[in-house]
């Protein structure tokens, strides 16, 4: 077997490990819920005695998260999380193999950014975890990740191969491996904002998410608390994708002789720019922050995925490099 | 300007509109004046300005531009543009003769450079200077300034800790004070002040006090420093890139081996320059392509995609002197301020014609653009130097560097180097509309007036030729001969622009701004200790800009580093948003 197809069959198994991960991780959080809810009540309870946290039933309320202590351990989480690091070392060995089989870095095509994406992304929220216990984010994340691994293999796998001159470059490790870190880390903070948006429409009454189908929603941090682990993470992500730009323009300007020429990735990543400067403004901007600031995310993310999917495959710039005609 | 805190109008910011501002012995201004709403336009067009004004450089409509940015920047992703691709507008206005005609009245295919588009930026521009201007002010008015004062009540802050030691309240302070500023006397950690409060009797909700020692600490003024910075570069950004477009100026040319071209504005084949350029400014170097060498991917999975383009050339300076240079795709080579791209290459094979009467009327490298990955070139001849009374002869073919005959009798490239050439032509004649002065695309040949050759049956006559050939042209036009060897071609193209050092340079400012303003850390700790029963109480702030997990931790350090403090309750008040 060839070390290319080895990677290939790797990738694949790091799929079915982290699918398995999420199914743990969704049994967990169905668990939770009436555990939870319980847990919840009791605080209730606490605060009218007169703690005295504003907490007050409403969406907003940050500190008193009910002690983990007593709750009994989580089964399904830690096979969720032992799932999660098997399924993200052979992501990280079938990319090392398939730069071993190419001879170069290992993402210069759709196909590989969307391995290493998915790897920063585990790994944000694997190393995340060892500080702090975010494995209520782990049904979505391991969801989100073996949907893009998926989507990759089928649509936009290529044989492992070298590269066209104007690729052979360090930028290419530069800027293209800062960008797909960025969009790892944009993605679990597109998580945290999502969560925040539909505990914060249940806190407030939706009547779609007011379902008892929803009530996993309850075991979720508070939104303040979303929204300040969903900011960090974005401020990380935007400073590398502010990186990304002026890399990217540093290397236009030796290999296409210009460094900004409005070509339509150039567009896109400036657009996503924009839209994620306009949340860090939204934040501290009075009447926008909260829930309105998390919208921005939202739109945010979903402009770093059309850059990366609809740019390179609808779009005839100079970024065609997907390999797929 | 007469307060000392600027804020821009609609700013949410615990950290200057918070806790400090309604306690009654904060230094007045020292947390900005009251949060403002935004008022009603004052009588008078004065007024009217000022509110304006402010609403201009107010946060919201800061966020507003923002957005409409991001909106306005859509369509030149979608329609095709003329800066990037004139033919493809050319195109859809074909194709779409209405609509296409409404959105090009609207500038929708020159996007970038159209009224709206620029309209917005330079709003929030000038919302940005106007907004930044008055930070700058205020915020070099506060680095000389000392921390806030120490607030009265401490409950409203997110941090708060109360305690209590057998320490004296001097004591306290003392060490609270040489923690906070830290080990280096030249770079403290916290900008501090030690102050004492006289007793003082109850006073609404806060009860009466003995004497205290009080630590006033601030930490982070590069916080702010980033921030301004960051948008201060972006100013400057925009600012160089403009200068750069009315300086600039750009040239193609493309060149064979063995030949050369020098930098002047005729000598190239394109030539484009902004508004301020002259002609003086082209340094009057000139070029030979000595060699041109590529290199193609032979394994199966990737087979004839290009993997390495060298031009060698010969640089010769105005002084007389001369060095060779190489020039690669993502290497280009820097003259005298200029840089030199490689562009594109290709086949330029030599032609010759001779017309019917002998003499010869073509002689000539002709490049075929490449178009496709196996070098499928496309090349016209134009002959119009015939002798009197002929007609004036036009080839177009295809260059095929490594060909294969197919049994239907067309011939196909299946290499892009030139392992088995071919050229493959088809043959016109009558008048080439050359002598009109129109001006032409030497790339095209324009077939409406001219009459192609056909054999006997009507089929189109194409003449095959490998390297060293000599076929007779149909109907007795004459013949073309092939070279022997098959020269390169490189397509060059030069750009010089003054402004990519400032361009870079800002870019790089605003990264490190933006990078200090998110991640430094901007903290206010303050000490309050007195003594009551004999014992010594001690009671502990903090506020934080921004979202700061560390903010806890910090008075964590702070609270160990007390003498014998023992704590009461830590509270953590929940933070509204
Ligand atoms: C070219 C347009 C602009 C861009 C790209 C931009 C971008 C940014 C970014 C990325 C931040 C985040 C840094 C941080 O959170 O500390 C920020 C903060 C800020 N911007 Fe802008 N900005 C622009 C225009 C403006 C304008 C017109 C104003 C004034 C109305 C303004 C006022 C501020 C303020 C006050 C902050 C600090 C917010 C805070 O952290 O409390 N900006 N800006």
């Amino acid at each position: 077997m060839e070390i290319g197809d080895l990677s290939d069959l790797l990738v694949w198994a790091a799929a079915t490990t982290l699918a398995l991960a999420m199914i743990a991780f969704a049994i967990d959080l169905g668990r939770r819920t009436d555990e939870r809810l319980e847990a919840r009540t009791e605080t209730r309870a606490a605060i009218g005695a007169g703690v005295g946290a504003p907490e007050a039933g409403s969406a907003s309320g940050g500190g008193s998260v009910p002690a983990e202590s007593s709750a009994p351990p989580r089964r399904a989480a830690g096979i969720g999380m032992s799932t999660s690091w098997l399924g993200t070392i052979l992501l990280g060995v079938a990319i090392l193999l398939r730069g071993v089989a190419a001879g170069r870095t290992p993402w210069a095509n759709m196909y590989e950014f969307t391995l290493v994406g998915s790897f920063v992304a585990m790994t944000v929220f694997l190393v995340w975890n060892l500080r702090r216990d975010v494995r209520f984010l782990g049904a979505f994340v391991t969801g989100l990740v073996t949907l893009f691994i998926v989507v990759g293999l089928n649509s936009f796998h290529v044989a492992a191969t070298g590269v066209q001159p104007a690729l052979q470059n360090y930028w290419l490790v530069i800027h293209v491996g800062v960008a797909i870190a960025a969009t790892g880390i944009f993605t679990i903070a597109f998580v945290l904002s999502a969560l925040q948006l539909l505990r914060d429409a249940r806190d407030t009454g939706s009547p779609f998410l007011t379902r008892p189908g929803f009530r996993w929603l309850d075991r979720m941090p508070t939104p303040t608390s979303l929204e300040s682990m969903s900011f960090r993470l974005n401020a990380v992500g935007f400073v590398m994708w502010t990186f990304t730009i002026i890399g990217g323009a540093i290397w236009a300007e030796d290999a296409w002789g210009r460094y900004w020429g409005w070509d339509p990735k150039e567009v896109w990543s400036f657009i996503i720019w924009v839209v994620y400067a306009a949340y860090l403004h939204a934040r501290t901007t009075r009447g926008w922050s909260g829930r309105r600031a998390a919208w921005f995310v939202v739109v945010g993310y979903a402009c770093v995925l059309f850059n990366f999917t609809g740019v390179n495959l609808i779009f005839n710039g100079k970024h065609s490099y997907s390999g797929i005609s | 300007m007469s307060e000392r805190t600027y804020r821009p109008e609609g700013i949410a910011d615990d950290f200057t509109t918070g806790a400090p501002t309604s306690t009654a012995d904060a230094v007045p201004g020292a947390a900005g004046q009251p949060p403002s709403a935004p008022r009603a336009p004052q009588l008078g067009w004065r007024g009217m300005l000022r509110w304006t004004w402010r609403q201009l450089t107010s946060m919201r409509v800061a966020l507003m531009l923002l957005m409409l940015l991001a909106v306005a920047a859509l369509p030149g992703s979608i329609l095709p543009q003329r800066d990037q691709d004139p033919s493809a507008v050319v195109e859809y206005l074909g194709e779409h003769p209405t609509a296409g005609e409404w959105l090009d009245r609207f500038g929708f295919f020159d996007v970038y450079t159209s009224v709206w588009f620029s309209a917005i930026y330079l709003l929030l521009l000038v919302s940005l200077v106007g907004c930044i201007v008055p930070r700058t002010i205020a915020h070099a008015r506060a680095l000389r300034a000392r921390p806030p004062r120490t607030p009265v009540r401490f409950e409203r802050f997110p941090v708060h800790v109360t305690g209590t030691t057998a320490e004296s309240p001097d004591e306290v302070a003392a060490a609270a004070a040489a923690h906070l500023r830290g080990r280096w006397r030249r770079m403290p950690t916290f900008r501090v002040e030690a102050g004492a409060e006289d007793a003082r009797p109850a006073r609404g909700k806060v009860p009466a006090r003995p004497a205290t020692r009080t630590v006033a600490a601030e930490r982070g003024y590069l916080r702010e420093t980033g921030n301004l910075l960051f948008h201060l570069a972006l100013v400057g950004l925009v600012i160089s890139v403009a200068v750069g477009q009315l300086l600039h100026y750009r040239g193609q040319a493309i060149i064979t081996e063995d030949r050369g071209f020098a930098n002047a504005v005729v000598d190239y084949d394109t030539f484009e320059s902004g508004a301020w350029f002259s002609p003086e400014s082209l340094v009057p170097f000139a070029m030979t392509l000595d060699a041109f060498e590529s290199e193609f991917a032979t394994d199966t999975v990737a087979f004839a995609q290009s993997r390495d383009f060298t031009a060698e050339v010969t640089v010769h300076e105005p002084d007389g002197s001369s060095r060779a240079e190489t020039i690669k795709v993502n290497h280009p080579l820097d003259v005298d301020g200029a840089k030199i791209y490689l562009q594109g290459n290709g086949y330029a094979p030599e032609i010759s014609v001779t017309d019917a009467e002998g003499a010869t009327a073509f002689d000539g490298r002709v490049p075929f653009l490449p178009e496709d990955q196996v070098y499928t070139s496309r090349g016209v001849v134009k002959v119009p130097d015939v002798s009197p009374g002929l007609d004036q002869i036009g080839l177009i073919g295809y260059f095929l560097p490594t060909a294969v005959l197919n049994d239907d009798g067309t011939a196909e490239s299946v290499f892009p180097l030139p392992e088995d050439p071919l050229l493959v032509l088809e043959v016109y004649r009558g008048d080439l509309g050359l002598d009109e002065g129109v001006p032409q695309n030497v790339y095209r040949l324009d077939t409406a007036n001219l009459t192609a050759s056909v054999d006997d049956d009507g089929e189109r006559v194409t003449l095959l030729l490998e390297p060293g050939d000599t076929v007779e042209l149909p109907d007795g036009l004459g013949t073309v001969t092939l070279g022997e060897d098959v020269p390169r071609f490189v397509a060059l193209d030069l750009r010089h622009d003054p402004s990519l050092a400032w361009v870079l340079s800002f870019a790089l400012l605003a990264l490190l701004g933006l990078t200090g303003s998110l991640f430094l850390p901007r903290r206010r700790v303050w000490v309050r200790s007195w003594t009551s029963d004999g014992v010594t109480q001690v009671e502990v702030a903090g506020l934080a800009r921004g979202d700061d997990a560390g903010l806890e931790p910090e008075v964590d350090r702070l609270l160990t580093a007390l003498p014998g403090l023992e704590r009461a309750r830590p509270t953590r008040t929940s933070e509204e948003d």
